[in-house]
Formats: C-alpha cells, sequence, structure tokens
C-alpha cells in the first residue's frame, strides 16, 4: 500500500493555519490593539510580550469587569495561545488553549478552542491527542468553521490510517469553496490508503482536472496528476501513465518529476523517440536538481536506444563534465558548512526581510551548498529545527541590545541621585517648617467649620461678637465685680450689657450669614493649600522613585539577560551542529548518487564510443 | 524494461511518495528535547522583556507626567497612508513613514503606539498632520489641532485616521 503523502498533508494545514487574527469588531482596548499591530507584521514576539503583560495585568485587577481588556478576554485567551502557535512556542500555546476549554464558556468559544488545540496536536503529529481535541467538539459550531474542523478531522484520520473515516468527511467537503481542491485530492489518497485503487485514480482524474488559478490550486491539480502517473508506472501500466504526467504544467513545481516519469513512460513502451522530449528539456533545466541530473544520463541512454551512438557520446560526455563539475561544488560546499559559512548565512538579517529568502540563499556566492539544499531546507522538520536557530539568533540579538541599556539605567539612575540628594535636605526642612504651619491652619480651620455647624443647630450670638464688643463684654464684667453693692452703677452695667445683647441678637443672623461666607472663602483657600500639598507630596515622592530601588531590578535583570545569552549560545551550538551534521549529510548523499551517476556515465560513454565506432566501421565497409 | 529503468523508477516513486528522507538527527529525541528547551528560553527571555519594560516604562515615563499617543485607522478604510507627525504644544513629538506591512497592520485592526513621553499637568496642544493617497490616488495632506489636559494620572490618547471628504472627520483624536 502506498503511504499518504504526510509532507502535502503538512503543506495543506499550514495553508489552513496562516489566516491572520480577525479584525476586533469595536476595540476597546489599546495594548491588545498593539499586540494586533505586531501580530498582523508577524512580530509574534513583540505581539506576545504586550498582550501576556497586559492579560497578566488584567488578571491581577479587583474589579476585572471595570478594565478595559475584560470585553476583549476571550479573543486575548484565544490570541495568546494563537500568537504561541505561531511563535513555535507549542507547549505553551497547548496551556493557554487548553485553559480555554477547561473555563465555563458556550459552545462557540469552546469548540473554537477544542479545534485550535486539535490543530496544534496534528502540527505535532500527536494524533491521537488531535481527536480527543476534535472529540470535544460539540453543540453550536460556527458556519465560517464548520470546513476548518472536517478537513483537520479527515486529515488526522488520513495519518491514523483511518481512510475509511476519512473518506466520508472529505467526500462532503467536495464543493468547499475553501477546501475543495485539497479535499478532492486528499479522497484520492484516502481511496488509496483503503486500498481502492481504482476509486483512487478516478479521484486523482477529477483533481487533476480542477480549474482555476489559484497557484495552490493549481499545484493540487499538478500533484494529482503526478500521483496518478506514478501509480500507472509502478503497475508498469505505462501506456495510461502517460496522458497524466502529460498533463502537469511545464512551469509548475512538479514539473521535473513529471517530465522525468514521461521520459521513462515513454522509454519503457519502447518509444524512445517520445522520452527524448522531456527529457531534452529537462536536461537543460537546473543542474542542481535531482530530476535533472537524472534526465541528463536518461536522454544519452534514449539515443542509444534510438541507435544515435555518436550523440549519445556527445550527451554522455555533457553529463560527465556536469557531474564532476558538480561534485566538486558539492565538495566546496560540505568544506564551506564545515567552516559555519551555512549558518553564517541563514542568521542574516537583511534576506530574511525577503518572504522568499530560502530561494534568495541561492544567490549567495559565500553560501555555495544552500544549491543543494532546497528540497532538505523545504522539509517540516529541518524547517523546524532552522527556524529555532534563527529564533535564537534573534533572542540573542535582543538580549545583546538590552544589555547595552543596563549601563545607561545605572548612570541615569546615579545622575538622578546626584542631583537631588544634595538638595534634598534643605527641601525636606523647608517643607517640614510649612507642614507644621499648614496643619495648625488646618485644625483651625476645622473648629470653624465646626462651630458654624453647632450655630446652625443652637444659636450662640456671643460667639459671633467683634473683637471689641468681647473685650466690652469682658470689660463690664470686670467693673461688675468691682462694683461691690454699689446698685447705681451695677444698674449703669446691667443696661450696657443691654445694649450689647441687644446688637448680638438682632444683628445675629445678619453676621452669621456673613460668618458663613467668609467661611466659604477659607474653605476654597484652604482647598488650594491642600492640593498644593498633596501635589508637593507626588512630586517629593516621584523624586525618590525616580533613582531609589532600581538596583536590585536592573541587576536581576542584567543576571537574568547575561544566563539567558549563555543559554541560548549552549541551545544555538547544539541546534547549529545538528543542521551542519544533516546539511553535510545530505550533500553527501547527494554527491554519492553524482559520483554513481559518474560511473553509469562513463561506462556508458565508453560503450557508446565502441557501437559509434561499430556502426561507423559498418557503414564504411563494402 | 531494463534493470536500470526499474531502479530509478523505484527511486523516483520513493521521492515522490515519501518526500524528502529527513535524517534522524532531526526527528529524534535529541531534537524534541531542543525543541522543548528553545521554547522554555523562549518563554525566560519574553519574561525578561516584559519585566523591562516595567522598568523602563516606571524609570523613562513616571505616572504622573506619562502620555501615550495611540494611531488606529477606521474600519473599511483603503487609503494609503504615508507618514503621521505629531506635535504637542509646538514641539515635534514623533513623525513615523509607514512600510507597507504597518499600513496592512493597521488595516486590519492593529493599533499603533506612535509616542510615549513626558508632559506636566495642565492644558496641552496636539497637532496631527497626516501625509496619504486617497482609495482614487490623489495625494492628500491633513492636518487637525486637538487640546487635551493631562492630570496625575497617565493620559493615553488615541488617533483615528480616515480618508479625507468622507462625511467624518478624518482625524479624531479622544481619551482612551
Amino acid at each position: 500500500m502506498i503511504r499518504a503523502p504526510q509532507t502535502v498533508l503538512a503543506l495543506l494545514l499550514l495553508a489552513t493555519l496562516a489566516a491572520g487574527p480577525c479584525r476586533s469588531e469595536e476595540l476597546k482596548d489599546l495594548y491588545f490593539g498593539e499586540a494586533l499591530f505586531f501580530a498582523h507584521q508577524g512580530l509574534y514576539f513583540e505581539a506576545l510580550e504586550r498582550l501576556d503583560t497586559e492579560v497578566k495585568q488584567h488578571n491581577r485587577v479587583d474589579e476585572p469587569e471595570l478594565d478595559k481588556l475584560y470585553s476583549h478576554m476571550a479573543d486575548a485567551d484565544f490570541s495568546l495561545g494563537d500568537f504561541e502557535l505561531r511563535y513555535r512556542m507549542h507547549h505553551r500555546a497547548g496551556r493557554a488553549i487548553s485553559a480555554v476549554l477547561e473555563a465555563d464558556v458556550d459552545d462557540v468559544v469552546r469548540n473554537d478552542a477544542a479545534y485550535r488545540l486539535a490543530r496544534i496536536h496534528f502540527q505535532k503529529n500527536q494524533l491521537a491527542e488531535a481527536v480527543e481535541a476534535l472529540d470535544r467538539i460539540e453543540g453550536e459550531i460556527p458556519e465560517s468553521l464548520r470546513d476548518d474542523v472536517d478537513f483537520l478531522r479527515a486529515n488526522v484520520y488520513l495519518g491514523e490510517e483511518r481512510p475509511g473515516d476519512a473518506i466520508a468527511l472529505l467526500e462532503a467537503l467536495q464543493d468547499s469553496p475553501e477546501f475543495g481542491a485539497f479535499a478532492s485530492y486528499n479522497l484520492g489518497i484516502a481511496y488509496l490508503q483503503s486500498g481502492q485503487r481504482q476509486a483512487a485514480l478516478n479521484q486523482l482524474d477529477i483533481a487533476g482536472k480542477i480549474s482555476g488559478d489559484d497557484p495552490g490550486e493549481l499545484a493540487i491539480r499538478d500533484k494529482s496528476n503526478l500521483v496518478a502517473g506514478t501509480i500507472h508506472l509502478e503497475a508498469e501500466e505505462f501506456a495510461l501513465a502517460i496522458p497524466y504526467l502529460n498533463r502537469v504544467r511545464l512551469d509548475g513545481p512538479y514539473s521535473n518529476q513529471a517530465l522525468l516519469s514521461a521520459g521513462w513512460a515513454n522509454m519503457s513502451i519502447g518509444n524512445a523517440e517520445r522520452a527524448v522530449v522531456p527529457w531534452s528539456i529537462l536536461a537543460e533545466r537546473e543542474v542542481t536538481d535531482r530530476a535533472a541530473q537524472e534526465a541528463m544520463l536518461a536522454l544519452p541512454y534514449a539515443y542509444g536506444k534510438l541507435d544515435v551512438h555518436g550523440r549519445a557520446a556527445v550527451y554522455y560526455g555533457r553529463a560527465l563534465d556536469a557531474f564532476g563539475a558538480e561534485i566538486d561544488k558539492l565538495n566546496t560546499s560540505v568544506d564551506s558548512i564545515r567552516d559555519g559559512k551555512f549558518l553564517e548565512a541563514l542568521v542574516r538579517e537583511e534576506i530574511r526581510k525577503d518572504k522568499d529568502w530560502v530561494i534568495r540563499l541561492r544567490s549567495l556566492p559565500e553560501a555555495p551548498e544552500t544549491y543543494y539544499l532546497m528540497d532538505l531546507m523545504a522539509s517540516h522538520d529541518f524547517q523546524t529545527g532552522l527556524q529555532n536557530y534563527l529564533d535564537l539568533a534573534d533572542l540573542r540579538r535582543k538580549l545583546v541590545a538590552w544589555q547595552r541599556g543596563f549601563d545607561s539605567y545605572d548612570e541615569m539612575v546615579e545622575l538622578r541621585h546626584d542631583h537631588y540628594e544634595p538638595l534634598l535636605p534643605d527641601v525636606d526642612a523647608e517643607f517640614r517648617e510649612l507642614d507644621s504651619r499648614m496643619r495648625l491652619r488646618l485644625a483651625q480651620h476645622k473648629t470653624l467649620v465646626k462651630r458654624r455647624d453647632d450655630l446652625l443647630t443652637t444659636p450662640r450670638p456671643e460667639f459671633l461678637a467683634t473683637p471689641e464688643e468681647r473685650a466690652t463684654i469682658e470689660l463690664l464684667e470686670q467693673l461688675q465685680a468691682q462694683a461691690g453693692d454699689d446698685a447705681t452703677t451695677l444698674q449703669r452695667i446691667k443696661r450696657l450689657q443691654g445694649v450689647l445683647i441687644f446688637h448680638l441678637r438682632t444683628e445675629y443672623h445678619a453676621r452669621f450669614t456673613e460668618f458663613d461666607a467668609n467661611l466659604r472663602k477659607l474653605d476654597e483657600a484652604m482647598a488650594i493649600v491642600q492640593s498644593q500639598h498633596e501635589q508637593y507630596v507626588r512630586v517629593r515622592q516621584a523624586v525618590t522613585h525616580s533613582y531609589a530601588g532600581y538596583d536590585q531590578p536592573i541587576n536581576r535583570l542584567r543576571v537574568n539577560a547575561a544566563n539567558a545569552i549563555n543559554e541560548i549560545d549552549l541551545l544555538m551550538a547544539r541546534q547549529g551542529r545538528v543542521l551542519e551534521k544533516v546539511a553535510i549529510e545530505e550533500l553527501t548523499a547527494r554527491r554519492s548518487q553524482l559520483e554513481k551517476f559518474g560511473d553509469n556515465a562513463r561506462f556508458a560513454l565508453a560503450d557508446s564510443y565502441d557501437r559509434a565506432t561499430q556502426a561507423q566501421a559498418k557503414a564504411e565497409a563494402p | 524494461m531494463s534493470k536500470r529503468i526499474r531502479t530509478a523508477l523505484l527511486a523516483l516513486a520513493t521521492v515522490l511518495l515519501a518526500g524528502t528522507a529527513v535524517s534522524q538527527d532531526l526527528t529524534g529525541e535529541n531534537m524534541q528535547s531542543l525543541d522543548g528547551q528553545v521554547q522554555e528560553i523562549k518563554s525566560d527571555v519574553l519574561d525578561i522583556s516584559s519585566e523591562l519594560r516595567n522598568l523602563e516604562e516606571r524609570l523613562l515615563y513616571p505616572s504622573g507626567t506619562q502620555l501615550s499617543i495611540f494611531v488606529a485607522v477606521g474600519e473599511q478604510e483603503d487609503f494609503r497612508l504615508d507618514a503621521v507627525k505629531i506635535e504637542i504644544d509646538g514641539e515635534l513629538a514623533t513623525h513615523h513613514i509607514y512600510s507597507f506591512n504597518e499600513l496592512e497592520a493597521l488595516q486590519k485592526g492593529g493599533v499603533q503606539n506612535a509616542y510615549t513621553g513626558n508632559v506636566v499637568t495642565g492644558a496641552h496642544e496636539l497637532r496631527v498632520t497626516v501625509i496619504g493617497k486617497t482609495d482614487g490616488g490623489e495625494d492628500f495632506s491633513q492636518s487637525g489641532t486637538f487640546s487635551f489636559s493631562k492630570d496625575i494620572k497617565p493620559k493615553t490618547l488615541g488617533i483615528t485616521l480616515s480618508e479625507p471628504g468622507l462625511g467624518d472627520d478624518s482625524i479624531r483624536v479622544g481619551d482612551w
């Protein structure tokens, strides 16, 4: 049984993962918006850092429903998991999304989370866990997610070699606007996996005729035709293979393989003349391509079959020269990798700004090895290792830049300390004096307010006497004590006291109104004093906060950053060694293949010369 | 069929259906352990970054004087934003020229933190100048002057931009 092409399935999944975070309906939290701003640019480290900090702050507030992030929390939790996934932090992404699954949320949110979790597991090839996550989907599934769920489930079933289950789902997806072409191809693979060869061929035939101009759909159409052709080739049904192989576009990603197979199919039915056509095209293509290299050997073989031994000898000679040059290039590449130039080229930032940076690597004169590593570099496992290496290099760059900042912060804190420390004792002394005066006035103000409030309930006219009146009352009291039993004097004193009481009582309301008005003016003045006092206290605190208490956090950050750099250096060395080793293995394997091709070409060249000589002798014989 | 052809076909089928053979170094436990460690160090560096940001904010932009200005693009806006200039009390605060990626991120709902700085408490004037191209391809330059008040709490202003001449004010500023 032929295995389902996992590479294609992985590519399809990546295509579905590429959809970005959606525009929030009504953005209330700017910092969430800022995280989205970075995420939409593919800057997931920055996006994660912003959102993670914001979510942590939200979780710390006493009344979260008053926080601006509150209405975005479901989105924010998803986005965190999403950003972590895109930043290849699957462990954290899984945890974040699992947390949403465990929370008390409605069907739509839970199903979305379950789907995302299943995608993570599928990407990590944890198929049983992916099924488990998908099985948690129940109740209402949003229309926009329905096809995604079914397509993912079908792919998981294919990965688990459960083609029967996958077929049912894929059949229903044939008309899906988003997945139709991919589902059509995958259905063919599912039939193949289930042993239904004819059904698989019929389905691949349908997938191989899909119309459209989307590059992804065109590629899947080519792939369907190539696989159908290959199935016929394997069964030695060479004539049946040819129409499928001929359908593959000449400028598509599968054209080299299709041209090579088309040549062999024609050759196998004894039609060497027809084999020459695709092989001639292919032999002129990029010389590092496996299929092109094989065609350089196959083309003269076809000419030999056509008894054109002279031309065959010429092409064998060309192939031999080309293989020799390529072997030299491969040797140079292996040496270059051993010198560390491969990794140096990979981390060059200006190259990675281009989305096709892997392709652009080929144009780097100092990285010849990349010519032969395109297939390897496109593989999922190598990509994971490579991305990890690049992420580590990025993190290292960030940490080194931050380290430069620590010294500046230290200096800033020191300058502030040296500026403020000599000034503060005098300022504080002056403030203490002003503060005690202000406190006295505050106490007086408080007493007056209390007196006014008391007078409102219990009128006390004597309280509103003027200083002169107060002095007169006291004088009259003294005279009264001195008067003894002198009735005339006592009467005069009483009369004067009566006049005073009369004034105090009859003018009481007017005096109280004036007292109240004056007190209100004093309230305003006291409020200004109070506000200035508070402002001073805040500024005074800010001064201390501007230089005190930073030593510990800066030192902690300095140590943590240094430790992280050491750790990253170790990881980069280990990851780099793995990448270099794998790249060298790949180049060595290609070199061995070229050496074998070279041996074959050498023998065939000699044979062609012999045959050409014999043919010439035969022709010249009388 | 010759032995050579059979061998070649077999090789082709293997390449075609299984993809590039990947070294065990890339799939083994060693690689998984490395991947796990890379994820851990990413988490550590994110924590460092978050703590550093916090420290920078306290050190450089104390809450009493902190002013942050964010820029967003209105929904359904397809105009091309080339640059935004922000002046506070007549002094240039920031002048940003937008890349294609940044513009796309704004159009998808992202919000840019265009400026963070310090201003004293009290009344201030904000002047925003926007340069771009309308959806119809015409160059435009729009300015708007706004007043805002800074109190003892950190101040956050949001600038929302729309294509000029479509009804609403093309530059809107609000507290956020």
